[in-house]
């Protein structure tokens, strides 16, 4: 199960996903709201993922 | 499946599923600000900008354009402006990001606090009036960014905001009747010219939350992706999180909002301008359809509160 870090919360949550989407699907995150990193790069939601990633889900929202 | 310009690994879809890897994002990006700034016409020769700076990544990012576009054109002055609320734990973080992105790239940055202005922080006022924070903050904000843009002797204020903060606007208008505040709105603010009032532009009005912030990551500008402690508490919040359920079910739904508002946007500026007036406030000068401005009204009610 690869690790997830969410920024917005400060926490980090393992995750039974294959995709990124997958993940943003099981966390109930919406995909308008983060920028989804592996391994310190920006990808896509339909990018796989495994347990040896590192990834990172970014706030967008900043409120000024 | 790559980039649909090159073989590189795709790190954005758009809404009509055209796969774009980093350069051509960025190069996409700055394109569609190049034809916000035309399309709206934006900018004129021997502008004095100054840009509202917070230290985030709308800000930060058309900082960067602008000033990239101010080199190349020399059409055009560039400045930064960022008001210091007084957020503990936030606007020290971005202030410093401010700094540091207007020293690397040599840009003239002003500070204004709202405790030398105003007398309180955010954080104070807050301890002291039962008002939202954004509502406490977006009069004052808008106050000392015109005061400040006008010291700075500007005639034009650049903002970041973007297509989500304009449809949350817009939303936010419809749902309290407001038909009058949404004729301020568009890429130009303002309805009346005052040789007080600042006009404001906003070259990323086409662009998306998520876009900027993509834009601002591959960038790697010195910024945090951390959100305004007080940005939960917000009516605009609530619209934002409905927008963003409603974009997720149905793309395309932000830029229907703001392309149908944009259709109608002269008319509503029409009907108001011959029902609108600008003054000057009693008080403290600044530009206001009322005696007194909201600032005044504002900062007079939190300094009763104090007395009492």
């Amino acid at each position: 199960m690869p690790k997830v870090f969410i920024e917005k919360t400060n926490e980090t949550r393992k995750v039974e996903a294959a995709t990124m989407k997958e993940i943003l699907q099981k966390l109930n995150i919406n995909a308008e709201e983060v920028l989804t990193i592996k391994n310190n790069e920006l990808v896509t939601l339909e990018t796989k993922v495994t347990e040896k990633d590192s990834i990172k889900l970014l706030s967008v929202i900043s409120g000024g | 499946m790559p980039c649909k310009n090159c073989q590189e690994k795709p790190v954005f879809i758009q809404i009509s599923n055209v796969k774009l890897c980093k350069s051509h994002f960025i190069r996409y990006f700055e394109k569609k600000v190049l034809y916000t700034i035309k399309k709206f016409n934006l900018i004129q020769k021997n502008d004095k900008i100054v840009t509202a700076l917070s230290g985030g990544k709308d800000s930060t990012t058309i900082l960067y354009i602008l000033n990239e576009l101010s080199k190349k054109t020399r059409r055009f002055t560039i400045s930064a402006l960022l008001i210091d609320e007084g957020i503990r734990n936030y606007r020290d973080k971005t202030k410093e990001d401010a700094i540091s992105f207007c020293s690397q790239y040599a840009i003239p940055l002003e500070i204004i606090t709202y405790k030398k202005e105003l007398g309180f922080t955010l954080d104070e006022m807050l301890k002291i009036s039962k008002q939202k924070p954004c509502s406490i903050c977006g009069v004052f904000r808008r106050y000392l960014l015109n005061k400040g843009a006008r010291k700075l002797k500007a005639n034009k204020l650049a903002t970041g905001h973007n297509l989500d903060d304009e449809a949350q606007s817009i939303l936010m208008n419809q749902f309290r009747r407001n038909n009058e505040t949404s004729a301020r709105l568009g890429p130009i603010t303002g309805i009346l010219d005052n040789k007080n009032f600042i006009r404001r532009i906003k070259p990323l009005y086409l662009l998306t939350e998520k876009e900027t912030a993509i834009y601002a990551f591959l960038k790697n500008f010195p910024i945090q992706f951390t959100e305004c402690p007080n940005a939960k508490q917000g009516y605009r919040n609530d619209v934002r999180n409905i927008l963003n359920q409603m974009e997720a079910k149905y793309p395309g739904t932000k830029h229907s909002i703001v392309n149908t508002f944009l259709e109608n946007l002269s008319n509503l500026k029409e009907h108001y301008s011959h029902q609108s007036s600008l003054s000057s406030c009693k008080k403290c000068g600044e530009p206001t359809s009322k005696e007194v401005c909201q600032a005044c009204t504002l900062l007079e009610e939190i300094k009763s509160i104090l007395k009492k």
